[in-house]
């Protein structure tokens, strides 16, 4: 008991261009459909065995929350299939179908009737309710006279009063104090000793991590990663540092582009420069030319680990070529706060002639996803111009020869018919 | 209905019942008389129509001999009416109404309408009952004849659900039918001879009536309380006919739209 399977499952919601339309479509016979699908979740597919406990994590809009309705039933799904053994319970709206005039009895019976449950099958759990609720007294005293602190308990008390073979639980409602959230999560943890089922939305890492046996990361309405815990929390940490840091420092430049500074900040470029092969700053470069960009950083905070990339795109912000210290292998370790430091890529700048940007990235590992230090669009920018050699069209100088051979295919051939 | 429907309905009747108890108990929660006023309201209702209509201004019901014979037809066609319009006021509204828990809760959407037809026939149950008791004092009651009521009862409560499920689904999409219902319902009322007799109506007018459904209805109930007649079968197979029709098509216009409704709300 208390097993779930999703297979391809996915909703959508109907947009129409206005009410007419929608009418058109119910009035009229076989009419083609006059709707738009606006999907909020998409391919959705996992299968939880009984016993199991399931993280699902996601920002806000990812479809969390649409996946729970359907599973819990409240919503129907457009595509694909639900199958759930058991009885599910869901904590997500707590205290729904209490009526502020009527007593804190009268509600638990009311309320637990709303999920499925018999007089007889209250009345007999009435005291635990009451009791786990700590609402002693005011059990027959109007709801409307109750905080919501003691709304919250007894609405969770009566949610819980049986042990479910499947209970979801939307951790961002928080019961009540600290005391009772955590007298409520040990009830969570009791059931699942006990066999239940556990599906838990949550943003807290502790939680997930220390309750569930697999996590499940939805983003933009689709599943982005399952698997163990830790590995989709690190995942999802890094998606919201991302989220969290791209707008950080947006600064408009002279020319009229944004330039974004990303990152948290424990080290950052202090200087960047491109140097001719004498050692002088030049901001035009003639095309392939030995050049050296120097960059220097500072470190803000200590730090484990750094790795320095650089990128130069073109003026369309295609990646043209770049490259990272972990890749040449040179990445530092154990970094003090206050140290300086100044990296030089030299390279032949084979590069056709325009203006080109510098990115520069300062990480912990060779992906910005995991530790992104400081992230910095348009660093530089120079211009390449070409003098020197050949004109050519493109941003990539391949120095290509050329040798043409004369071939007399055509004359060698009549001239043979004729000799004949 | 389709069976699972009825099974989950029984599975939640406690929820159906409470419900309409506590709809009841909230209507007079503050009041000092209490469920006195479930009461006062309707006997004070009986006593403007019968009283009033018939002893003081002297109305009188054509070809009756009979003081109170006016009040009584009244009261037999407005009480029948009342349970009509607020089977079906409330049926339009009750999936609005209950929209925030149609979203959050997973339950039976069939118990709403059940809470609001069980609550209706409550209502009913009580004014009828005065009306009754009314009869039985003043010497009125038509006697056996009355269990002719529950059959007709039992086609008008069918067709006001069925029609009101109808219109409560579609309410949901376009809120033009909760404006339009109350309308309708006015014109209706006055389409129907309640007030009136009708061989008041000319010619024209009366050929049209035959159209209404709710003739056949309310000419029983006047037929049973006034001249204590048993009903003319034969009209009312129409009408049932008629509300089983309708039920059909409330219940696979419910069963298509019912998680589009909870998209919409």
């Amino acid at each position: 008991m208390g097993s779930i399977k999703v297979s391809g499952l996915g909703k959508a919601y109907r947009q129409y261009p206005n009410r007419w339309a929608r009418l058109a479509e119910w009035v009229i016979p076989w009419s083609k459909p006059r709707h738009q699908k606006h999907w909020v979740l998409q391919d959705i597919d996992f299968e939880i065995q009984s016993g199991e406990a399931i993280g699902i994590i996601g920002v806000n809009g990812a479809g969390k929350s649409t996946l729970l309705k359907m599973i819990t039933g409240t919503t129907q799904p457009t595509a694909g299939q639900i199958h759930h053994t058991g009885r599910i319970a869901a904590l997500l709206e707590l205290g729904m179908g209490f009526h502020p005039e009527f007593t804190g009895r009268q509600n638990v019976l009311m309320a637990g009737q709303l999920f499925g449950m018999t007089v007889d099958e209250l009345t007999a759990l009435m005291p635990d309710i009451i009791a786990f609720a700590e609402i002693g007294e005011y059990i027959d005293q109007p709801v409307r006279t109750y905080s919501s602190g003691m709304q919250m308990r007894l609405a969770f008390s009566v949610a819980t009063a049986r042990r479910p073979d499947i209970l979801i639980v939307d951790e961002a409602l928080s019961v009540g104090d600290a005391y009772f959230q955590h007298k409520s999560f040990n009830r969570i943890r009791e059931f699942r000793k006990s066999g239940t089922t556990l599906l838990i939305v949550s943003h807290d890492r502790q939680a997930i991590q220390s309750i569930c046996d697999r996590a499940i990361l939805l983003a933009s309405g689709r599943m982005a990663l399952a698997g163990p815990p830790e590995e989709v929390m690190d995942f999802y940490s890094a998606m919201l540092a991302e989220r969290e840091h791209s707008i950080i420092v947006q600064e408009r430049m002279a020319d009229n582009k944004v330039r974004t500074i990303s990152g948290t900040g424990e080290a950052s470029v202090a200087d960047i420069v491109l140097l001719n092969h004498q050692g002088r700053p030049i901001e035009v470069i003639e095309t392939g030319a030995r050049v050296t960009l120097q960059i220097t950083v500072s470190i803000n905070e200590d730090i484990e680990r750094l790795v320095l990339g650089f990128m130069i795109k073109d003026r369309m912000g295609q990646a043209i070529y770049g490259i990272n210290s972990h890749r040449i292998n040179q990445p530092l370790d154990n970094l003090r706060a206050g140290d300086r430091f100044i990296y030089r890529y030299t390279f032949d700048a084979d590069l056709g002639k325009g203006n080109y940007s510098v990115s520069t990235s300062l990480s912990r590992l060779d992906s910005h996803l995991d530790k992104n230090y400081e992230w910095r669009d348009f660093a530089l920018i120079f211009h390449v111009i070409n003098t020197r050699k050949p004109d050519f069209v493109g941003c990539v100088s391949l120095d290509a020869t050329l040798e043409i051979e004369h071939q007399e295919i055509g004359q060698g051939v009549a001239t043979d018919a004729l000799s004949d | 209905m389709s069976a699972p429907m009825l099974s989950s309905l029984w599975h939640y009747r406690g929820f159906v019942l409470g419900s309409v108890q506590r709809e009841f108990q909230t209507r007079y929660r503050n009041s000092l008389l209490g469920a006195l006023w479930t009461i006062i309201n309707p006997l004070a209702m009986i006593i403007v129509y019968t009283v009033i209509f018939s002893r003081l201004m002297q109305a009188r019901l054509p070809g009756v001999d009979n003081d109170l014979a006016y009040g009584i037809y009244l009261c037999a066609g407005l009480l029948t009416w009342g349970l009509f319009a607020e089977i079906l006021g409330r049926s339009q509204a009750v999936f609005l109404e209950h929209a925030t828990l149609l979203k959050k809760l997973s339950f039976p959407r069939i118990c709403l309408p059940a809470v609001v037809v069980c609550n209706a026939l409550l209502n009913f149950s009580i004014i009828f009952g005065l009306f009754l008791g009314f009869l039985l004092i003043t010497g009125n009651f038509p006697g056996l004849v009355v269990v002719a009521m529950l059959p007709v009862l039992a086609i008008q409560v069918l067709f006001a659900t069925a029609l009101g499920v109808i219109l409560g689904i579609f309410n949901v999409f376009f809120r033009d039918v909760g404006q339009m219902t109350g309308i309708v319902l006015q014109f209706w009322f006055w389409f129907t001879p309640i007030i009136y007799p009708p061989s008041i109506l000319p010619e024209g007018a009366a050929q049209l009536l035959e159209l209404n459904p709710m003739l056949p209805i309310v000419q029983a109930y006047q037929g049973i309380f006034v001249e204590a007649a048993w009903p003319q079968w034969h009209t009312l197979w129409p009408m049932a006919l008629v509300s089983l029709v309708l039920s059909l098509m409330a219940l696979s216009l419910f069963r298509k739209r019912a998680g589009e409704m909870v998209d919409e709300l």
